[in-house]
């Protein structure tokens, strides 16, 4: 019995990663878009037309990561105008700072829109509540591995709560099926102030594939201020990780 | 007149003049007499607006030779009504609560026709979520306890009202519906096929290879695709992958929700290997993006074939570790095992499916009895099965697919070089007009069924989606009767159903 655990920890090692900072994600990760404006506008046009989520624009050239699934297929219709870099570092303080501009080499976090009690009262310890509202479980089980034994996010003094009374803050994922937007309104009013909101996946902040469904009611996000954005589809731990960290700074 | 048009899972899509237009009766006698044997069950039963009222599908599966057998109704049920499958055969169930909702058609002896899941377009919008029928049982000893829509921990939402004696559960209803985005109606928004490719892999995020897989084959066979040996050799490495991961998720989470910390974090740390591998092969750490129709966009490479091989090995080699401790485990053993029962005959009755079905005796595998793709050649699947049905029993069929996975991931990979023979995907290939097509697959959960029909442009005009959890969310609810409430936790992840995956 007692070998037999102690062959699990001899395997099991060390497994935390000591600088979540540091890390560069696999070549094949599709993270940050750079976008480069040619003469010929062909293959960026067919690119934005067969986009699910209609994420680029080709005059201006744009692409808005909020609602991009980053599944890639534009860079192969037209490998000259978009390249998917494997930076997962996308978090933005600003709807419109996630629309990626021809030229721009790096995502855009603006500073300057954090509300500064945000450092005041969540620099040291963060604990949030999430409800998925329409959400397909991948998001979900990425930010379950925040918390994890390799990315452990708690060491940090951030975790998730069960009850939103508990809770400095929402973190909401899914496009906000209609079934669900009562329970999300509720929940994010049982938080008392002062709190933040994070939208997490491209989903959640665009409505992604269901933007246009009938089944999703968005108006909750007419309503309250959003602190953070988090692209993805999922939105990887360490997007989350670093989003939230950059917050509270 | 013949009842059902016969076919397999690898056959091409169907004429739609050649499914069998049946009267209602005649089927109702013959499924009542059919569906006393366990060899057939129904995986899709749906309806669809036609020229003159409705038109109704049903596809039944025999896992004994096989086949497929798919038939077709026009009632004129404003004038008679239906007699209800249910009340004779449960396993009907989720099916006829659909048909009712989205049309109202009133099934004759129905036990309680009650919404499935309250989507946008279902007939009576006086119901709602708020006023979901539960089930009451007056009594002063009994107490109700509420969980839901939103649940503790970071998991999707449903509403779960258990009647309870003391401490002990009487009954469990789950209400679903919270999740429902409208993914079949999004489906034919639109021709643009990489869009509803990446539909499929949102159904359920968890099993994005699963159902991505199901929508690739039911279009190749629309379009009368062979997308040759590699390919699917190389599907099999990734729904094999997505399989390993989600029981290492649920092996790891049985043991946090009794406090078994060693086995969580060695299977946490497990998964992200898995994931992390995935990741390396095609960007995305479910899976999504490396099934495509037609074609990949990932064809594995020298130095990919290397990693998948090397991480697995370690990670079986790992993982088995764990199991065999926690085969010893006194302390997780008496949590698990008699605990959250359902007996073959309980799982055949609802229709279960999957490996929750093979933990209770029942064997159901769409890789052995309906086999597509690489599973279809000379691969010889033999499905993992326990008998007991409990808590322990789900888990030790999850314990041993791992390791089975595994292995056949090994085996198919072992002496594969880079194909020269996969081709690009094609989102534009003329589909075959005025068709039905199906396709069977077995996820991580159980079997995952597709179906679409075409229109004589050749465009898919309608769109059905079955998520094992369909037939399976009954089984928990049985599962927990006279247990304990506090065991509910594990039973659930016992089962670990999707509920985007039925709210669709």
């Amino acid at each position: 019995m007692l070998f037999g655990k102690l062959r699990i920890l001899r395997s099991h090692g060390r497994q935390y990663i000591p600088n979540l900072d540091k890390v560069t994600l696999t070549e094949e990760f599709r993270g940050f878009p750079m976008l480069t404006i040619t003469d010929d506008k062909s293959d960026l046009e067919r690119a934005a037309a067969v986009c699910p989520t209609r994420a680029i624009t080709t005059s201006p050239l744009t692409l808005d990561m909020g609602k991009c699934l980053f599944c890639g297929e534009c860079q192969r219709i037209a490998p000259k105008n978009i390249r998917f870099t494997n930076e997962h570092r996308l978090a933005a303080t600003r709807r419109e700072d996630l629309i990626v501009m021809a030229g721009q080499t790096k995502p855009c976090f603006t500073k300057d829109a954090v509300r500064p009690e945000i450092a005041k009262y969540f620099g040291k310890t963060l604990q949030l509540r999430e409800v998925s509202a329409g959400g397909d479980a991948s998001v979900e089980m990425e930010l379950n591995a925040t918390g994890n034994v390799n990315f452990d996010f708690g060491r940090y003094g951030v975790g998730f709560t069960a009850s939103p009374r508990h809770a400095d803050g929402l973190v909401l994922t899914g496009p906000i099926s209609e079934n669900m937007a009562e329970a999300l309104d509720i929940c994010y009013n049982s938080i008392a102030e002062p709190k933040i909101l994070v939208v997490c996946g491209s989903e959640a902040i665009s409505g992604g594939l269901y933007a246009d469904s009938p089944a999703v009611d968005r108006t909750f996000l007419d309503k309250y201020h959003v602190d953070l954005w988090l692209p993805g589809a999922p939105t990887h731990p360490l997007c989350f990780i670093d989003g939230i960290t950059k917050l509270r700074k | 007149m013949e009842m059902f048009y016969r076919t397999n899972n690898t056959a091409s899509a169907v004429a739609i003049a050649d499914i069998p237009v049946v009267e209602y009766e005649a089927l109702y006698n013959d499924l009542k007499e059919r569906m006393t044997d366990a060899r057939y069950h129904v995986a899709h039963y749906f309806a669809t607006e036609a020229e003159a009222g409705l038109k109704f599908y049903m596809i039944l599966l025999d896992d004994k030779t096989g086949e497929v057998l798919i038939t077709s109704f026009v009632p004129d049920y404003y004038a008679e009504g239906l007699a209800s499958l249910t009340a004779v055969h449960q396993q009907f169930h989720p099916f006829e609560r659909e048909i009712f909702e989205l049309y109202a058609v009133p099934f004759d002896g129905h036990p309680w026709l009650k919404p499935l899941r309250f989507s946008f377009d279902r007939r009576d919008k006086e119901s709602t979520m708020e006023s979901y029928p539960f089930y009451a049982i007056e009594g002063e000893e009994l107490h109700e306890v509420n969980v839901g829509p939103i649940h503790a921990g970071i998991i999707e939402p449903g509403a779960f009202r258990f009647i309870c004696d003391g401490e002990q559960v009487l009954h469990l209803e789950i209400a679903l519906g919270y999740q429902h985005r409208g993914v079949e109606s999004e489906m034919v928004r639109n021709n643009n096929r990489l869009r509803q490719t990446l539909i499929t892999e949102s159904i359920a995020g968890d099993t994005a290879v699963g159902h991505a897989t199901a929508y690739a084959e039911l279009v190749e066979k629309l379009a009368g695709t062979d997308i040759g040996d590699d390919l699917k050799r190389e599907r099999l490495v990734a729904i094999e992958l997505e399989r390993i991961a989600m029981h290492l998720a649920d092996t790891g989470a049985l043991a946090t929700d009794i406090g078994f910390q060693l086995y969580q974090v060695a299977c946490e740390a497990l998964r992200t290997v898995v994931i992390n591998t995935t990741q390396a092969w095609c960007g995305n750490r479910f899976g999504k993006s490396v099934i495509r129709p037609c074609g990949s966009n990932f064809p594995l490479t020298e130095e990919k074939i290397a990693t998948i091989r090397k991480n697995i090995a370690d990670v079986r080699r790992r993982y088995n570790e764990v199991r065999e401790d926690i085969l010893e485990a006194q302390t997780l053993l008496v949590r698990f095992e008699q605990c959250g029962l359902v007996s073959t005959q309980e799982m055949t009755t609802i229709g279960g499916v999957g490996q929750a079905a093979r933990a209770s005796g029942l064997k159901r595998d769409i890789r052995a009895t309906h086999p597509s793709g690489f599973y279809a050649g000379a691969f010889n699947h033999t499905p993992v099965m326990r008998t007991d049905g409990d808590v322990m029993s789900r888990l030790a069929t999850r314990m041993d697919e791992v390791l089975q996975s595994a292995d056949y991931i090994e085996s198919v990979l072992a002496d594969y070089k880079p194909s020269e023979h996969i081709a690009a995907p094609d989102y534009n290939a003329p589909l075959k007009a005025d068709a039905l097509s199906f396709s069977l697959v077995e996820g991580w959960r159980g079997e995952i069924c597709h179906v679409a029909l075409t229109n004589a442009e050749g465009n898919i005009a309608k769109y059905k989606v079955k998520d094992p959890s369909v037939h399976n969310w009954l089984g928990l609810a049985i599962a927990v009767r006279t247990e304990g409430i506090s065991d509910f936790p594990i039973n659930n992840k016992s089962f670990n159903l999707s509920y985007c995956g039925h709210d669709l």
